[in-house]
This record gives structure tokens, sequence and C-alpha cells, in this order.
């Protein structure tokens, strides 16, 4: 099938073009751009896309899938359904399955999954210590082997500095790229909820910005020591931006990202104890917020994940304190990022940069770009129309979203995965 | 700060009580009607507490998620004295851990023909999540919830400020020891604050003081004896065992040094000063057995206070579902003619 689409705008940060034009696709790839159709193209499909833009398929780095295990509601073929429906083909799932992803059998598993919904590129990371436990090494190279494109200990730090030394010189001469979540659980010590005016009055048990910022600075030590490709996942604190930035000065191969949600909200919307707003890491300051959008103003920060956690319906529906945290983020990522982008508070090439080239290029990945020869994985965004989320709209099987209600302007129309169609609104 | 109080879902439309779950948001008028209705279960001869047949025919399910003897007692009798059908159930919380088995647990409770709750748990916001899951004319009342609230212990101790002071308004109140962990500090200081009390001083080691005073409208003193001068009302606050092993004071008997009240602090307080706790107290850990049972100290007044204020809460919410009805009622003749009112008709005259 060869599939030439029409007139659209093409954004696409890897390539710094923003454009108006025609593109091209055949057999799952890109094949030209322009005016001009590439020698010997002869369209069998055409999509008139006048109006519209044309996007990168996003890159999230941090979703849950909800297989293997029934720790989360969903599946590889839901999730990566709603995925599409977000503009999203490709997909980091976190080793915080049941069981772990610390061996070659449960990437497999995934990758297998994946290929049968064959919905978006799913890429397992796997569990830097065995069943995430923080004492053995996970088998690395086997995992590397069967595909994991990185290694992580989803939200369970490592608590044994000796441990995490271990696993990141080990790791260092994997060439594979290691992602920690910063949080002292001494620190943490139960709590749920950002410590500041919010948990003061409310009576939430407390986590103090010290949890991630002392656990980030003796990680960025180690990570220096261990001279391993590191990246920082879910920052939560203005302290932890200032931070990069001096580790980054300081010439650390190091990279970060932070959760579309921590751009949104703040402690504020704890106030009506609604466990939808129950996060991990918590909800902080206005200041932190203002903080984290700064830092992905002037680079600091890379990337922005979309952390989907989708939850069974019982899960949220408990005290604040007792509910799991996380939201189902799959579909209001790009909408929550071009909400900001209308907001003045991010020009449009760095927040769609922040989706598609710049975790790509952390993975070491040859996706969120539509550069010739490249996968076809893009989508055609309608910038135009107001639409407001409703949950029993969405295609995750988590209904846990804060953002019922919110109202968006501009939405997903398309979706493309290796040149297939895999969303069209309104057409699931 | 103005996001900090959003629209308060514990009254109904006629901006009265339909539960009771934080003193936060509330008018004074709804204070202070509590209070009054408490004086009037009061005999003024003898201090007995009187029984009234106001809650016959309603049954009130005390829920204890977390284990209490004397808010639980005070409450029982409390309903017992209203004349109300009272059931009182102990629910280990290990037993009721997923969403649905702990709603269905409530709604199995409320099947029952329940008319009001009265909710322990050990988590913050608690009370709130079973208030938003009750059927519409089912009450909640917290009975302490988490480190969040316990506005009944809140609303007893300004019973007994105003029983000796007259009112709360202008006084300087000292609230001293672990700020930080406690609902029922959160609730007093929302109190007071309501009631305009001049100066509210929180005292205590600063790992004991929450992290936002300001937020709550309170002076933070890390010397005792600097935080109770001149003050009219000294509230003492229970200190718990696990404080220690968490590390955050060293011992009960350097916390006595630092924070114990004592005769010869008490007397830089004003001389007329009255000594408070919600119970039960550690003797020379908070306070000194001389101070705890002088001429200042109202301790157990407010045990039976509680009774009455208890009483006068749940009879406040029953009375003003009573007038929710018959307004309901009323609207419903004015628009009579109106078709859409049907339904609304049915259920005034079910």
């Amino acid at each position: 099938m060869k599939l030439v689409i029409l007139n659209g705008r093409i954004i696409d940060p890897s390539q710094n073009l923003d454009q108006v034009t025609n593109l091209y696709l055949s057999r799952g790839r890109i094949v030209g751009m322009g005016d001009q159709a590439p020698e010997g193209f002869t369209a069998t499909q055409e999509v008139d896309a006048t109006g519209k833009w044309i996007l990168p398929g996003l890159v999230d780095l941090q979703a849950r899938l909800g297989e293997p295990g029934s720790n989360f509601a969903g599946s590889i073929a839901s999730e990566t359904k709603a995925a599409a429906a977000g503009g999203i083909t490709s997909i980091c799932c976190p080793p915080d399955t049941s069981p772990v992803n610390d061996s070659q059998a449960v990437t497999e598993l995934l990758q297998r999954r994946a290929r049968q919904a064959s919905t978006a590129f799913v890429m397992p990371i796997g569990a830097l210590t065995i069943d995430l436990k923080g004492e053995r090494l996970s088998g690395i190279y086997s995992l590397k082997q069967a595909g994991c494109v990185a290694l992580s200990q989803a939200n369970t730090p490592i608590r044994s500095a000796l441990t995490l030394k271990n696993a990141l010189e080990y790791t260092s001469t994997q060439d594979m790229v290691v992602m920690l979540r910063c949080e002292d659980q001494q620190l943490k010590n139960g709590g749920v909820a950002h410590s500041g005016p919010v948990s003061s009055r409310l009576g939430l048990p407390e986590i103090p910005s010290s949890a991630e910022t002392t656990a980030l600075a003796r990680d960025l030590i180690l990570v220096e020591e261990a001279g391993v490709r590191a990246h920082f996942s879910q920052l939560s604190c203005a302290r932890s931006v200032e931070m990069i930035a001096d580790a980054k000065k300081r010439g650390l191969p190091i990279t970060c990202d932070v959760a579309i949600h921590q751009l949104h909200l703040s402690e504020m919307d704890v106030l009506g104890f609604n466990s939808l707003f129950h996060v991990s890491p918590p909800l902080r300051s206005m200041q932190d917020k203002q903080a984290l959008l700064m830092g992905l103003k002037s680079g600091v920060i890379d990337a922005v994940v979309s952390d989907h956690t989708p939850l069974q319906k019982d899960e949220k529906l408990l005290p604040f304190g007792e509910s799991m945290p996380g939201i189902s983020g799959l579909e209001t990522l790009l909408p929550l990022l071009m909400k900001l982008v209308q907001e003045n508070d991010l020009d449009l090439m760095t927040a769609i940069r922040c989706v598609t080239q710049n975790p790509a290029k952390i993975l070491g990945v040859q996706r969120g770009t539509l550069d010739i020869n490249q996968p076809a994985d893009l989508s055609i965004f309608n910038p135009e129309g107001i639409w407001t989320l409703k949950v029993n709209e969405m295609l995750s099987e988590g209904q846990n979203t804060p953002f019922q209600g919110w109202e968006f302007i501009g939405q997903v129309e398309q979706t493309f995965f290796q040149g297939r169609s895999v969303y069209r609104k309104n057409q699931v | 700060m103005s996001r900090l109080t959003g629209p308060n879902i514990q009254l109904n439309e006629l901006g009265q009580l339909h539960h009771f779950l934080t003193i936060e948001g509330l008018k004074q008028q709804h204070l202070i009607e509590i209070l009054d209705t408490a004086e009037s279960f009061i005999n003024p001869n003898t201090q007995e507490i009187k029984k009234v047949p106001i809650l016959r025919g309603k049954t009130i399910m005390n829920l204890f998620f977390e284990p209490s003897t004397r808010t639980r007692t005070t409450f029982e009798i409390a309903e017992k004295r209203l004349s109300a059908q009272v059931e009182s159930l102990d629910i280990e919380t290990s037993a009721a851990k997923k969403g649905e088995s702990l709603l269905d647990t409530l709604w199995n409770l409320q099947a029952m023909q329940t008319d009001m709750f009265v909710i322990r748990h050990a988590q913050s916001g608690a009370a709130q999540f079973f208030s938003q899951h009750v059927a519409p004319h089912v009450h909640v009342l917290n009975a302490g919830d988490g480190q969040h609230a316990h506005p009944t212990q809140a609303m007893l101790d300004m019973f007994t400020i105003r029983k000796h002071k007259g009112s709360v308004f202008d006084l300087k109140v000292a609230i001293v020891g672990d700020v930080l962990h406690s609902r029922v500090v959160r609730s007093q200081i929302q109190a007071l604050s309501i009631l305009e009390a001049r100066e509210i001083r929180v005292v205590g080691p600063k790992t004991l003081m929450p992290e936002s005073p300001e937020a709550m409208g309170i002076h933070v003193y890390h010397d005792m004896e600097e935080g109770i001068k001149d003050v009219d009302v000294i509230i003492m606050v229970r200190l718990q065992n696990e404080r220690m092993t968490s590390a955050l004071i060293p011992s009960e008997k350097e916390f006595f040094k630092l924070y114990g009240l004592t005769k010869e602090r008490l007397a830089l307080a004003k001389p007329d000063a009255i000594v408070m706790h919600p119970g039960p107290i550690n003797r020379g850990v908070e306070i000194s057995s001389e101070v705890a049972d002088g001429p200042q100290s109202v301790i157990l007044e407010q045990v039976t206070y509680g009774i009455a204020v208890r009483m006068a809460v749940m009879s406040i919410i029953m009375s003003n579902a009573a007038q929710l009805k018959q307004h309901r009622a009323e609207q419903a003749s004015l628009d009579l003619d109106e078709p859409h009112t049907l339904n609304a008709m049915e259920e005034a005259n079910s």
C-alpha cells in the first residue's frame, strides 16, 4: 500500500521542520516528503490533511500496560489502543509487572503480546534487580539480548547504596541506560502527600521534598563514579531541577523526565481528599510546578511522560492514603501538553520534541521522527475544535483520571503505526 | 490561599449541617448553635445531663475502624440519652482492605435502616470519603479520621472554655505538645479561629510542629515559658509512645523537662488561666499531677461536657434533616403548576 498524506502541516523537531506539504508512506516506512512524490511512487490511497498537523508518533518513556499480572487494569491490547488515541506509538513499559520483568521470559511475553496487538511499538524496561527487591542483580545482559531498551527499579528505588553502586558499575559495561526514580523510602516514611500547607491542614502523612533530593544527590554521585548513562524519572521538586542542571554542566551523561500531570496540578488539588489526585511522587507546590516547567523550557528536563498507571476502580474507591497512586494518562499526554502551548507556557517545537525526538534519543531508538526511511509512525492532529474529556469515552481500561471534564482544544484524528491506521476518531 | 476552602460538603442546601466531618469551613453561627444546644442538655442546678426523646426511632451505628474506648463510650452514652437505637461495631481494617469490600460493609449497614454513622478511621479524609458514598438521607459524624479532624472533641473543648471564660472571643490560647500528628489540635485551631480567639500559639519541638504553621494561622513557640506567658487557656496534648520510637523526641523525661506543665510554669500564664487536656493524661510526661489535679485544671469537666456536645451535634443534624424535608415539601407545593415537579411532590409525600 502506498499512502500519501496531502497538505498537512508537518511538525518534526528531529528535522527542525514545520512546513505544509505532502508525506509519502510505503511498506510501513516514510519514503518521501514534499510537493513532488518520490520517483516511482504512485499513491494507492490519499488522505487529505488540509488544516491538520502531522506529528511524529509520540514516544512515552513510562506507561504501564496492565500485563502480565493483575496489579493494574487493562491489557497490552487495550492500553496500546488508548495510546494510539493519544497519538502515542512507542511505549516503554516499566518492570513492575507481576511477575516482575526481570527475565527473558517476561520480556519475550511482553513483546509477543505487543506483536499480537500490533498497535504500538512496545519497549520493555528490565528490572535492575531480581523481583525489584534491590538485593541481587537481574541478568542484565540477558535482558538486553531479549530486547529490553533500559533498566529500572520502577517505583521501588534500591535502598542500599552499595547495591546501587554495583548495579550501576555492572550496567556501565553493557551500554544500557539506567532509569532511576529518586525517593528515599525512610524520608518518605509512609507519606502520601507533599509536606506543605495542604498536608498541614488536612493531616495527610507527608513526603518532604528531601525524600527526592537526598536520593537524587546520592544517585548522581554514584552515576558519576560508575560512568553509566542514567536517566532520572519523574522529577517533582524545584531543587531536583537545579541539581540536574548542575550535573549536566559538569558533563555527566544524564537525562531526565517529568510526568505531564506535574505540569498542570499541584498540592492544592489534594484539598478535597480526592484519591484521583493521589500520585507518586506527590503533587508538590506551585513553585515546584513552575520550576519543572522552566526546566522543560530551558532543556534541563529532556522528556515528558504519561506515567500511565491504569487502575481497577476499586483501587481508588478508598480513603486518600489507602488508595493506589497513579493516573491513567496515555490519552491526556498530548492534550495536556498542547494546553501548555496554548497557554504560552511552552513553545510548540519544544513541546513536541519532549515527547518525540528526545525520548527516542534517550533510548537510542529510531522512533519519534518523520525522517525518510524511518517507520511510518505518526498522527494526524486537528488543532481546532473544543472537546471535553469524558471518562466513559476513554479507551484505557483504567478510568482513574483527575482530568475528567477538562476542556481541550485540538485532538488526534488518526494514528498510523508502521504505515497502518491503528486509530481513527469515532471509528474505534 | 483562597483555594484552600472548597465548597463545604457537610452542609445541606439550606447551609445547615448535614454531616459533621470537620470544623473547617463552618461559620460562627454553626459553632454557636452547637454550644447553645449542648448547654440546653445540662441541668443548670445539678449539672446532670438530661435524657430526651429527640432521636426516638432513629438508628445510629458507631463504626470504629480504629480502637477507642473513651470517644466510643461518650458517643454511646450521648446516643442513648437522645433515646436513639445504638449499634457499635469494631471493624478490623485488615478485613476491609479492598475498596469494594469497605464500601460493601458501609452499604450493608446502611441497608439496616441506619440514619447516622459515627465513624473513626485511621486515614485522614476517611469520614469525608464515607459521606460521599452513603445515601442522601444518611448522616456521617466524624469521630476522628487519621491526623485530619476530630470535630466533636474540639467543640467540647470550646464548650469548656466558654463555660469558664464566658466566650472564646479575644482569648489567648496555647496548645502544647504533638501538634503535627494530632487531629484534635487541627480541629481545635479551626474552632478557635472561627470563634475569634485573639491568639493561637502552639508550643513544642520542631519535630512535632507542622510544616506550614502560617497556613493554619498559628504562632509557633519552641520555648515553653515564652509560649504560655499571659495566656488564658493552656491545652496540653497527649504524647504518643511512638513519637519516641520514631526518634521525634529523645524521651518522656526530656519532654517533661522542656514542655511539661508544672506549677511553676503555670504561674507564667494569666492567674485565672484554665488547663485542659483531651485525656487520658500521662502524669509526669505532659503535665505534673499537681497541675492536673489542681484548681485550674478542668480536665474531668471536659469528659462530661463531651456527652452534651455530642448530643447537641446529633440532635442538630436530625432536626436539620426534618427542616430540609419540610422546606422541600413547601418548594414542591409552590411549584404545583409545574409538571416537572411531580417527582419532588412524590418525594415530599412519602
